[in-house]
Order: structure tokens, then C-alpha cells, then sequence
């Protein structure tokens, strides 16, 4: 049996490895996506373009703009002094902000005790634009205490001591990178087995497989290990350059994170599979693995968190096993999260690569036609 | 010596003529072919539909009901009118506990995603003329939310600070008196900042999709041999399967900006025309690089293989849908001018958000039409009327 | 009426149509340069048929595809109607008719809808179509079927569609790319009739290639190619004069045809033997001994009649020439090995029982009843579409029958357990290998999966890579290999666990006269040593090499015996010595009529 079913790996990984074009999907591909992605995902901002509109010109309104200028998170790209000119500036995406000082500002601050300040931004992205107005009132507010301490006045009865655990800084790219690994495990392994046993049916080589004393489970274990191994191997080198160039903590245990990488594999090579021997030809099944692919990756809680989603669409996540190991991903990676916590994420993973391995064998033979 | 008989095939009047023949010919074919397959309907109609549903509800950046652990070590009026803050904001979902530890197990294990330590000395501290100090601690594994609930801890404590004050009569008197004005998305919905990128990102891979199989299929069933054995051109070939596509990737579009605003409530602020300019332009462009996959691979399973791997996941990442360009590395901004999407992202954002702002649309439109003109200039180079 | 051959090359400017004037074009593959064609010069004349013939990889395509400017020669010129195929390609397009080999047909069109459209893009005037298109309908016969779509016609009438649309504007030269390739006896004959009909009525000249030699026996002229080289060219009379008196039937009762062909073939001076019927027909040297009688003294009451010679034994004393090694003259029996016979089980290995089979309301087989003795050689013939192919996945366990009862070696294989398996050979129809395997890698695949190890599978390897003649080429992808390899590497394949039943998918289709012949000198041999042998195909000469054989039409089985009985069956007084084709034409046609 175990020489049968090497026989039919060593087959499945030459007819995929002598094929140019198939090694280029495999592996040029990850690696560019990991180090251009690695640099693109991300959501911080540095250097946001603004403008200033000081109508008031005094001590304090320049010590006010210091701040910003000074500030690696803003960039002064404009300095105006008419209300016309802010319209072109924002419409135009020159600059994202507009700080405006009023006229009497400084006087009403010396007087009143309190300046008017007018920040205008443009919401064409709002997450950009809630990142920028945290940044701006991050200024304000040291402004204020600054200022307070200063004249003298009272602070506050309740401060606030704020910290970030795991991500000191809150550097989105330690949030991103170990995302990336399970995004590319998942696009190479399902295109690697979804089109492992259309093509064959295509070929007609599938039938002469049929013919032979293979058995199914054998078949089936032949079809599977080419794309376990790829995505170990992918995944360790993705590891690696995690770590290693973009210096993502790696504080948990290694065999956590592979106990959750095997489960993962198991759940995507099992989808990979029974895409593909429910489809008669190539196309078919790159329109599933596609099919399965988008909404896996949109409904993973990649880029915006499942939190966020409507009750049924949350729901559906859990059918979804890359939500799963984006849990354990960022949970072995960041926080070090121990084994025992992520078991919860380990066994549905197992659970859907079971099943759709199950289906895949038994659609092999019983396919209609 | 041409013999007679061809000359009344090419003769001056009927040439043009001819050529509109076999052109309407072609797309009729191409049309028959498209009803009768229907794949092709399906990417067209049903992928934007399904998408813009999964999209438009499942990427949603905005936070609320976040769960959060409070642990009052000692309860007191004071704390209690602190924590009636976060019950009473609708993007915490208090969790109340009573010791330090099991909220940071629960922060461990996610569930909950911050922590508002109120510590036993707090009633004590709170008389001081320093004040008392609440910690907070957000759970960083996620950023962009972690940023977002400390904006909110912010938010919470400001309102509770000004209640105190109103309540003692006095009003709370800040130096700064911030006035924020968010244009163009006052709400920072951020479905109406996402729904017209979504537009974008769902038509690029439509249009490379549709096309990407249509030229290599015509390779694999032999029938690009019979064809080029009849008086009709490559140019017109090519026109033949830009035309039925570009038509049916309209139609896809239109649905989408239907159910954008209709379904997801998302304003059209900009002219009708000019989002039809401008989805004609990017359709283009995304149909031609389609057809150049196409063209250049002969071969449908590689393909689809490069259409996939070339269109979603960079148009998802690098095109400003969901991560800013401007906060790129300077070399990963410069891949992102290679990306059509991007600059449909860009002018699809401006004309539902912004309006007819014309300093955006023109560099943009411009950028979609020199694409275009790129990937249909080389399929038409490629696509050589002879088998090598 | 055959024109006389004249290859003068001062033929006139107006008779020429096609010319190639040392034409040389080479092709990269996979990292080898294949001289496609080699300096080659040639005339077509107006008004004739021209038949081009020569083994795979001879450059038949190739010189079709330059004569309408598909390709561009390396060297040479080719002048097609008057134009020059680089200069005015366009010009030579738009005046030809080309049929290429899988009849460029948009299956998911109708009848009407392809015809619609290359009018449309030949130009062809509105008003002209109405009686355009009721001519080529009434031609092939088509009309009933101008809303079904392409897709769903059977080969025969997708072949015919594809013809009748090169010919809706009529062209003045037209090529047919193997235009009969799987393609039933009957749809061919049909197919004859038309190219015959444009020739005399419409004054069309044809350029055809055909793997089938018995149709350039009906050809005006022939051009016999090899490796890119015109080996003769002429009406097909200069190909068979020179064999004259060198042509015999062979007969002995009493003997298995198998082992006289074996015997016959061994001998140094014979170039052919080969089996019809209960007979061997054999081509010898020009130099060989005199009194057919005393040639083969050891076979008893052996009968030796002259026969007239056919274009078929000049094609193969043409190739032997080229190719002496292999072939007929390697007398070693191929699989002398270690081939198990008979274990004494059932005498039927093949027993087939009311199957019937059935996709959605239609019924590709419809009550099929045969059994199949241990060592025979079965044929299963029909048009296509019959219900052979539907069939043989049956018996082969790819596909469960609706009804009735299959068992093969004692089981049905679609339940079987995978020892039983074990015991068949499976080859498919498109010689079904991993193409960026290599040969030696496809080889070591398959009888790794039969569960050979160790020095047994070395051997069985080295067997294989020898008997296949496969050495050369171990290390080549297998989707390089010219057709013919690739179809000797497919039966190497399924013959590497040495199975006792061999199911043959139309093993030869596309494949050239020699290699057919070698092939089916494989098969006897292995029939000889008591491997039971299921085989379909479309060439009636093949059929003539089975022991007995069925033929299908519509799901059904219309005839079952030995190939001299079902000739036997349809001998008429206009008909009195029918060949196998003849048969299989009368038995599909009669069957079209209502019964009596």
C-alpha cells in the first residue's frame, strides 16, 4: 500500500514540478506577494499631507502647528491663507487635512481659556480618516494638558493610563505579515489540488489511474500529500521571512503553530480536492477554487475583523477554515497564546478537512458522467 | 498573376462592406456563444451579485459592541458612574470582573479585546488633586482595532469627565475647542468608503475572467486555425470578442452601482456619464489585459491560472480599496501605478463621495485609457495571423 | 477514370494551383530542432484530388498549413492561386477552403449558426445563401439536423459540417486536414462522394492528407511523404506497379493464421504479411526465391495465389526502405517473457448480459449480450456514437451499467477488489500518459501502481524500454514523442503487470499503416501466449485480425461472429467477394431500413 501511495506522490510532484509554468504558479508568485504585501498592508499612516490655515499668526498657533509638523505621522504639504483655496486642496487629494486657526484664537485662549480650532478632513476613506483625526487629537490633547499645567489649572479627576499588549506600538504590519502566511498556504494549496484530478480527467489519465489496483483511500492520500507538503514547505519559508526580515515576534510554540498549520492544510487540501473531483474539466475547477478562494480570504478576518460583520455573516465564518488559523496565526505569533486555548480552533479545521476528504475519495469512482 | 475571381472578393466598394459583415458576424457568434454558456452570465451577473453581498457586508472596518473587560477592584458611586460610561456607548459591550487575572485570560483568548482596570485605591486617588489613574489595555494582536477602541476609551472618558463637571456646575473648559468636519463622509461609514472600491475590485476581476478564457479557448478547439483561414483580420477578431464582453461587463457594472446604492445606501455624488466614461475606460483596460493573457498563453487552464493570480489579490491589497497607497514604501507605491485598479479605486471613490471633482478624474481617466490602449495594442501585436 | 501521371515540371503557370518551390521549415520542441519539412518542391494540378500520404511526423500538416499561409517557410517559396503565401497571405485566405483536423466547428453552435457565420466571414451575399446553403445541406445531408447543435452531431456529421462550411463560399482550392480521422466507414464513403462531386461539377482542385490508405487509392495523385521529404508523387498506379508479381494470398487450413503470419513475416525476403481473415496477404522482395509454392515448405498445405497489388504495399515497400529495422522482419516474439497462460478458470473471461446503459432518457446501450473466450482476440466495431466506447468503460469498471449483468475474469470489475484489478490492462483511446513525465518516469509510475518492486519491476522497465523500442527516447517528456511512441509507451504501460486480459481503446487511430502493423504484431503475439484481448476501432483492416468480432450501431449489437462470417452474411451476386468495409457498410445501412 505505502509503496503504491509513493509511487503516486512521486508522480504527482514531477508532473508538477516539470511543468514550467505550474513551478512558476507555485513559487515565484508567494514569495513576491509576501514581500510586496508584507510592505503594502498596512494601516498605518506616516507623513499624511496637510495644509495650514493660520488666520492668527501668534505664538500659540505656531507652537499648535510645531506639533503637527513635527509629528512623523504628518507632513506639511501647504500653507494658505484664503477659505477658497481649501476646497481644491481636499477635493483634489493634495492634502488629506486642513488645520484651520481662526483669527481670534490665541486672544480667546488667553481670555476665555478656550481657542477655537477647526480641523477639516476628507472622508472619502474612513478608516484613513479615523486614523487621522486619533493621531490629531492625540496632539490636541498633550496640547491641552501642556497648556493646563502651564496656566496652572486643574487636571482631570481620572486619567487615563492607556498600554497595548503584543503589539506594544500597534504596528499593523505584526497584525498583517502573520496573516499573509495563512492567505498564500491557502491560494498555492487550493491550486495545487484543485486542479490535481480535473486535469487528470481531462488528460484521461484518471481513468487509467481507475484501473489500476490503486485504492481509493490510496488514491486519495497519493492526491493529498503533494499539497501537505508544498504548504509545509511554503508556509516555513513564510515563517521564516516573517520573522526574520520583518521582525514579527514569534512568541508562542513552533509546534502549536504546526499542530494548527497540519489541521489548516488538512481542511484546504480536502476543499482542494473535492473541488476537484467534482469537476470534469481545468476550467471547472479553477472556477471553484476561485469560488472557495474569495470569500475564504474576505471572510477570514484578513484585513477587517469578523467582529465587524453582520450576525448571519459571522456565522458563516465558521465554516471557513482560514478564519481559524488566522486565530492561531496571530495568537502563536503575538501573543504566544499556549496550546490548550487554541484547541477550540484546532478540531473544526480537522473536522472540515475530514469531511471533504471523505466526499473527495468517494466522488473519485462515483462521479456521474 | 491573381486570378479574376478574387477580385470581386476585395473589389474597393465592397470593402467595407465586407468587413462590417464578418464584424457583426463575429459578435454575433460570440453573443450566441455566451447565452448558451452560461458561465459567462454567471461571471457577468451572479459573481457581482454574490461578491458585492460577501464584500459589502463582510469587510467592514467599523467597530462596535467591542467586548471589553472591566475590573472594579473595589465598587464605589465613582466607579460606578465611570462604568455606566461604557455601558451606556454603543461600541463596548461591558464584561464585569472582579480580579485582574481572569480579564487577562480572557484578553488572552480574545475574548475580550481590552481591559479598564479600575484599581481598589481608585475612590482614594480620585480626591487627589492628581487624579486617579484607570488603566487601560488594549489588545494590540490586531491594530488597526486595537487604535480604534483606545479612540473610543478616549471618547468615553471625555463624556464622562464633562458629565462630572456638569454635574458640579461648572463647565468643563478645554484650551483647545476642536471643530472636527469630516467631508464628503461625515457618518465615517466605512461601507460608503468600501462599496464604490469593492465596484472596482469585483469589475477588474470580471473583466480579466470573462476574457481571459474566451481567445484561449478558441486556440484549444481549433477553431482559431479555421477562422484564420477566412478572409476576416485579426483586428476584427479582435474587435469581435472586445465588443460582446464589453457590453455584458457594462451590464455587470451597472448592477453593481445599482445595488450599491440601493442595497448599501452609498451616495452618488458625481455625474452618471462620467462613471459610465470612466467604467468604459477601465472595462477596457481590464478586458485587454484579458485578452493579452489570453492571447499570450493559448491555453485556458494557465489562463485562468494568471488571470487569478495577477488580479485579485493584488487589486484586493495594493489598489487604496482597503490600505491607504500613500502610506506604502515609496517602491511598493511605484508597483501600485502598474495596478488599472488603482486608478479606478481612485476615481470611483471621488465620483460617488466627492462629485465631478475634476482635478482627480482626468489624471485617472487618462491613466485607464494609456492601459487600454497598452493591452489592446499588444494583443493585437500578438495575436499574429499565423501558427508558430 | 484516372488521368495520367505527368510530372513534367513544365507544367503551365494556369495548371498549377498550389507549388512549393524547395520549401525547407524547421521547428523548435523542447529544446530539438524537428525538420519539418526538408527542400521540399511540388505541384498541384487544377482539377484533380490529391491525396497526401506518409507515416506520422512525414510534415503533412506542416505543408498544409504553409499552403495557406499558417506558417511562413525558413527557405523556399510556396505559391498558392497565384499568390505568394508571405507576401499576399491575406489574398491566399481569402480564396482557399481549409478544413483543419478537428473540423474547426463551434460545438456550442447549431448547424444553421456555423453556417451563418462563415458566410458572414467569407463574404458571401445574403442573397446568394438561400441556395447555397440548400445545396450543401441537400449535399451532406444535413437539413434535418440545421437546429441541432454542433456539439451534438456524431463525428461523421461534425465532419461534414466542417466541409460544408469551407464550402459556403465555393472555394477553387481545397485542403482537408485528415478529414476522416475517427471517423466511421460509412461517413467516410459519404465524404468521398461529395470531394468527387466538387471535383466534376464545380472544377475544384483538393489537397486531402489521410492516414487511411485505401482512400488514396482514390485519389487522382498521391504524395507520399517522410521525415519532411516527398518520397514519390503520382497517380496511385506508379506506387503499385512495381510490385506487381510480387503480391500473394497465403492460405492453410489447418494452421492459426497467427502463427503463419508470424512464420511468413520472419522470412528474410518478405516485406508484408498480413492477415485477412483466414487468410495472410504477403509482399515480397524483387529478389525473391522463385515458386511461391516451395517458400515456406514446413507449413502443410500452404496455398500461394497472386494477387493484383494495392497503393497500401507500396507505401509500406516505400517506408521499409527508409525504416529497414523493425517491423515485419523482427520474427522475436515481443512478449516472450513470462506471460501467465489459462489457470483452468472459466472458458469465458468476458461475459456481457443484457447491459444496458442509460444517460438521462437516452440510452447508449441498449441490451448488449457477448462473451469472450481466454486467448481470443474480440473486436467490437460501429459508427460513432454506437455505444462501443460506452461499452468498454463498462466492462472496464469506469462505469456502472444500468441494468444487467458484466463480469470480467468472474467479476465485475466495478465492485472489484483492487487485487482483481490487478489482472487487466487498460489502454486508452488518446494514449492517456503524463505528459511532462518522461518515458522511463511513466513507465516506473504504472508499475509502481500494479505493485511491481524491486528487480522484478527493473526488469519488467528494461523489458519494456527494449521490446518498445523506447531506449533512445527513455529520458524524453512523453509529450514530445511523435504519435507513434507515444501509443507503443501507452501499451508498454498497460502490459507492465503482465495482466491476462487487455482492453484496447481504438489503439491506432491516428497512427500510421507501419506502426499499426507493428503494433497488431504485438497483439498477436500476445494473443498466441493466451492474453484475452478487447479491442475497438474504425479501420475494417484491423477488424480482419480479430477472432471474432461485434458490430454496434445505436447501442445495439447488429452482427457477432468471425470476420469470414459476417463477410459471409452480406455476400451478394453484385457483391460476391465483399471486404470487411463492405460488410459494415451493408450491415449499418440495412439496418436503416425498416425490416422487411
Amino acid at each position: 500500500m505505502w509503496q503504491r501511495i509513493h509511487a503516486l506522490t512521486i508522480k504527482e510532484f514531477l508532473a508538477l514540478l516539470k511543468d514550467k509554468r505550474s513551478r512558476m504558479v507555485v513559487f515565484i508568485p508567494p514569495i513576491i506577494q509576501l514581500l510586496v504585501f508584507g510592505y503594502a498592508a498596512t494601516f498605518d499612516l506616516n507623513r499624511i499631507p496637510f495644509a495650514v490655515y493660520d488666520e492668527d499668526r501668534s505664538l500659540t498657533s505656531r507652537d499648535l502647528i510645531a506639533r503637527f509638523a513635527g509629528s512623523p505621522n504628518f507632513h506639511r504639504v501647504a500653507s494658505i491663507s484664503n477659505d477658497s483655496e481649501v476646497n481644491p486642496l481636499i477635493d483634489s487629494k493634495r492634502a488629506l487635512m486642513v488645520l484651520h486657526i481662526g483669527r481670534r484664537f490665541s486672544r480667546q485662549l488667553l481670555e476665555a481659556g478656550a481657542g477655537p480650532v477647526q480641523i477639516i478632513v476628507d472622508g472619502r476613506n474612513s478608516n484613513t480618516a479615523a486614523i487621522l483625526l486619533g493621531y490629531a487629537n492625540t496632539i490636541f490633547a498633550a496640547f491641552n494638558t501642556d497648556w493646563q499645567r502651564q496656566a496652572g489649572e486643574a487636571t482631570p479627576s481620572v486619567r487615563l493610563e492607556t498600554r497595548a499588549w503584543f503589539n506594544p506600538n500597534l504596528v499593523s504590519r505584526w497584525f498583517i505579515v502573520p496573516g499573509i502566511v495563512g492567505l498564500l498556504t491557502l491560494v498555492v494549496t487550493t491550486l495545487v489540488t484543485a486542479l490535481s484530478v480535473a486535469r487528470e480527467r481531462e488528460q484521461g489519465t484518471f481513468d487509467q489511474l481507475l484501473v489500476t489496483p490503486l485504492r481509493p483511500v490510496e488514491l486519495l492520500i497519493g492526491k493529498a500529500l503533494p499539497g501537505f507538503i508544498i504548504g509545509f514547505a511554503e508556509a516555513t519559508v513564510i515563517i521564516l521571512i516573517a520573522t526574520l526580515w520583518f521582525g514579527v515576534p514569534l512568541r508562542g510554540g513552533l509546534l502549536t503553530l504546526y499542530v494548527g498549520l497540519f489541521c489548516f492544510l488538512l481542511s484546504t487540501v480536502g476543499m482542494g480536492l473535492m473541488i476537484s473531483s467534482l469537476s470534469v474539466t481545468q476550467q471547472q475547477g479553477l472556477l471553484g477554487a476561485f469560488l472557495f478562494l474569495v470569500p475564504s480570504i474576505i471572510l477570514s478576518g484578513f484585513a477587517t475583523p469578523i467582529a465587524n460583520m453582520p450576525y448571519w455573516v459571522q456565522k458563516l465564518t465558521l465554516l471557513n477554515p482560514m478564519s481559524y488559523f488566522l486565530v492561531i496565526l496571530r495568537g502563536v505569533f503575538l501573543q504566544g497564546t499556549p496550546f490548550h486555548l487554541l484547541i477550540n480552533q484546532f478540531w473544526p479545521m480537522a473536522v472540515i478537512g475530514v469531511v471533504n476528504l471523505t466526499l473527495a475519495s468517494l466522488l473519485f469512482r462515483h462521479r456521474l458522467y | 498573376m491573381p486570378p479574376e475571381e478574387s477580385t470581386n472578393v476585395s473589389s474597393a466598394p465592397s470593402a467595407a462592406h465586407a468587413r462590417r459583415r464578418r464584424l457583426s458576424g463575429l459578435i454575433r457568434k460570440e453573443f450566441i456563444q455566451i447565452l448558451r454558456d452560461p458561465s459567462s452570465i454567471a461571471i457577468a451577473f451572479l459573481l457581482p451579485v454574490v461578491l458585492l453581498l460577501i464584500f459589502g457586508y463582510g469587510v467592514s472596518l467599523d467597530a462596535e459592541h467591542v467586548p471589553v473587560a472591566v475590573v472594579v477592584e473595589e465598587p464605589s458611586a465613582d466607579t460606578a458612574s465611570l462604568v455606566s460610561g461604557f455601558q451606556g456607548s454603543r461600541y463596548f459591550e461591558p464584561m464585569m470582573l472582579r480580579d485582574v487575572e481572569s480579564a487577562e485570560k480572557a484578553l488572552m483568548s480574545r475574548q475580550v479585546l481590552a481591559i479598564i482596570h479600575l484599581r481598589a485605591n481608585f475612590s482614594r486617588q480620585f480626591r487627589q488633586p492628581n487624579g486617579a489613574p484607570v488603566q487601560v489595555i488594549v489588545n494590540g494582536t490586531d491594530s488597526n482595532t486595537g487604535r480604534l477602541v483606545l479612540g473610543y476609551v478616549q471618547g468615553v472618558w471625555r463624556n464622562w469627565l464633562e458629565r462630572q463637571a456638569i454635574a458640579r456646575g461648572q463647565a468643563l473648559v478645554m484650551p483647545l475647542e476642536v471643530q472636527q468636519r469630516v467631508w464628503f463622509n461625515s457618518r465615517l461609514s466605512s461601507r460608503d468608503f468600501l462599496v464604490p472600491g469593492l465596484i472596482a475590485i469585483i469589475m477588474t476581476l470580471i473583466g480579466a475572467l470573462l476574457t481571459a478564457l474566451v481567445m484561449a479557448r478558441e486556440w484549444e478547439r481549433g477553431t482559431m486555425e479555421a477562422l484564420m483561414v477566412t478572409p476576416v483580420t485579426m483586428s476584427e477578431v479582435l474587435v469581435g470578442k472586445l465588443v460582446p464582453y464589453f457590453i455584458l461587463g457594462l451590464g455587470g457594472m451597472a448592477l453593481s452601482v445599482v445595488m450599491g446604492i440601493w442595497l448599501f445606501g452609498v451616495p452618488l455624488r458625481g455625474s452618471v456619464w462620467l462613471l459610465l466614461i470612466g467604467a468604459s475606460l477601465f472595462l477596457l483596460a481590464a478586458l485587454g489585459m484579458g485578452l493579452l493573457i489570453s492571447t499570450i498563453t493559448k491555453n485556458q487552464f494557465v489562463a485562468g491560472q494568471v488571470a487569478i493570480i495577477t488580479t485579485f489579490l493584488p487589486a484586493f491589497i495594493l489598489s487604496g480599496f482597503i490600505f491607504d497607497i500613500a502610506s506604502m514604501p515609496p517602491i511598493v507605491q511605484g508597483i501600485t501605478h502598474l495596478l488599472p485598479a488603482r486608478y479606478f479605486v481612485a476615481l470611483l471613490q471621488t465620483l460617488f463621495l466627492a462629485g465631478n471633482v475634476w482635478s482627480v478624474i482626468l489624471p485617472n481617466a487618462l491613466a485607464l485609457a494609456a492601459f487600454a490602449a497598452f493591452f489592446l495594442g499588444a494583443s493585437r501585436r500578438k495575436l499574429r495571423k499565423r501558427l508558430e | 477514370m484516372v488521368p495520367p501521371g505527368n510530372l513534367d515540371p513544365s507544367v503551365s503557370e494556369a495548371e498549377a494551383v498550389l507549388e512549393f518551390r524547395a520549401v525547407s521549415r524547421r521547428f523548435i520542441a523542447g529544446g530539438r530542432t524537428v525538420q519539418a519539412l526538408d527542400n521540399v518542391s511540388l505541384l498541384v494540378r487544377r482539377g484533380r484530388v490529391t491525396g497526401l500520404i506518409g507515416p506520422d511526423g512525414a510534415g503533412k500538416t506542416t505543408l498544409m498549413r504553409l499552403a495557406v499561409g499558417l506558417l511562413l517557410p525558413d527557405q523556399g517559396r510556396v505559391t498558392t492561386l497565384g499568390f505568394d503565401t508571405v507576401r499576399d497571405s491575406l489574398a491566399v485566405q481569402a480564396t482557399v477552403g481549409y478544413m483543419p483536423q478537428r473540423f474547426g466547428l463551434y460545438e456550442d453552435l447549431s448547424v444553421q449558426e456555423n453556417l451563418d457565420l462563415y458566410a458572414d466571414l467569407q463574404g458571401v451575399p445574403p442573397e446568394a445563401r438561400a441556395g447555397r446553403y440548400a445545396e450543401l445541406m441537400r449535399m451532406t445531408g444535413l437539413a434535418r439536423f440545421t437546429g441541432r447543435l454542433a456539439g451534438r452531431l456524431s463525428g461523421g456529421m461534425k465532419q461534414k459540417l466542417g466541409l460544408a462550411c469551407t464550402l459556403v463560399r465555393p472555394p477553387r482550392l481545397l485542403l482537408l486536414d485528415e478529414p476522416t480521422v475517427g471517423v466511421d466507414p460509412v461517413s467516410r464513403r459519404e465524404l468521398w462522394q461529395i470531394v468527387y462531386r466538387l471535383v466534376q461539377q464545380e472544377g475544384m482542385t483538393v489537397l486531402l492528407s489521410t492516414a487511411y490508405l485505401d482512400e488514396a487509392e482514390r485519389c487522382d495523385e498521391v504524395i507520399l511523404m517522410h521525415e519532411g521529404e516527398v518520397l514519390g508523387h503520382g497517380p496511385p498506379q506508379i506506387f503499385r506497379e512495381p510490385l506487381r508479381g510480387r503480391t500473394y494470398m497465403v492460405n492453410a487450413p489447418g494452421t492459426s493464421k497467427r502463427a503463419m503470419q508470424a512464420r511468413l513475416a520472419a522470412a528474410s525476403f518478405v516485406i508484408d504479411a498480413l492477415i485477412q481473415g483466414d487468410r495472410v496477404r504477403l509482399v515480397v522482395e524483387a529478389e525473391a526465391p522463385p515458386e511461391p509454392a516451395r517458400w515456406f515448405p514446413e507449413i502443410e498445405g500452404l496455398e500461394v495465389q497472386p494477387v493484383p497489388p494495392r497503393l497500401e504495399d507500396g507505401f509500406v515497400a516505400a517506408l521499409r526502405e527508409k525504416r529497414p529495422q523493425g517491423g515485419a522482419r523482427s520474427g522475436t516474439s515481443p512478449t516472450s517473457a513470462i506471460m501467465r497462460t489459462g489457470r483452468g478458470t472459466a472458458e469465458f473471461v468476458i461475459e456481457v448480459k443484457g447491459v444496458k446503459r442509460r444517460f438521462g432518457n437516452f440510452f447508449a446501450v441498449k441490451g448488449v449480450t457477448f462473451q469472450v473466450a481466454r486467448g481470443e482476440v474480440f473486436g467490437l466495431l460501429g459508427a460513432n456514437g454506437a455505444g462501443k466506447s460506452t461499452t468498454f468503460r463498462m466492462l472496464c469498471g469506469l462505469l456502472p451499467a444500468s441494468e444487467g449483468n458484466l463480469r470480467v475474469a468472474g467479476i465485475d470489475l466495478r465492485h472489484a477488489a483492487s487485487a482483481a484489478r490487478r489482472r487487466i490492462g487498460y489502454m486508452s483511446q488518446r494514449f492517456s500518459l503524463y505528459g511532462h513525465l518522461s518515458v522511463r518516469e511513466n513507465l516506473h509510475f504504472f508499475s509502481r501502481a500494479y505493485g511491481l518492486s524491486g528487480k522484478q519491476q527493473r526488469e519488467r522497465l528494461d523489458w519494456a524500454l527494449g521490446q518498445f523500442e523506447l531506449d533512445q527516447m527513455a529520458d524524453a517528456p512523453s509529450m514530445d514523442l511523435p504519435l507513434g511512441h507515444k501509443q507503443r509507451l501507452a501499451m508498454a504501460c498497460a502490459l507492465m503487470h503482465e495482466p491476462e486480459i487487455l482492453f484496447l481503446d481504438e489503439p491506432t487511430s491516428g497512427v500510421d499503416p507501419l506502426a499499426r502493423r507493428e503494433f497488431w504484431r504485438r497483439i498477436n503475439s500476445l494473443a498466441e501466449q493466451g492474453v484475452t484481448i478487447m479491442v475497438t476501432t474504425h479501420f475494417m483492416e484491423e477488424a480482419e485480425y480479430c477472432d471474432r468480432l461485434a458490430i454496434m450501431a445505436d447501442g445495439e449489437i447488429l452482427a457477432i461472429g468471425s470476420p469470414e462470417e459476417i463477410k459471409r452474411l452480406q455476400r451478394t451476386t453484385q457483391c460476391p467477394d465483399p471486404t470487411m468495409e463492405d460488410a459494415f457498410i451493408a450491415l449499418i445501412e440495412g439496418k436503416g431500413q425498416p425490416p422487411n
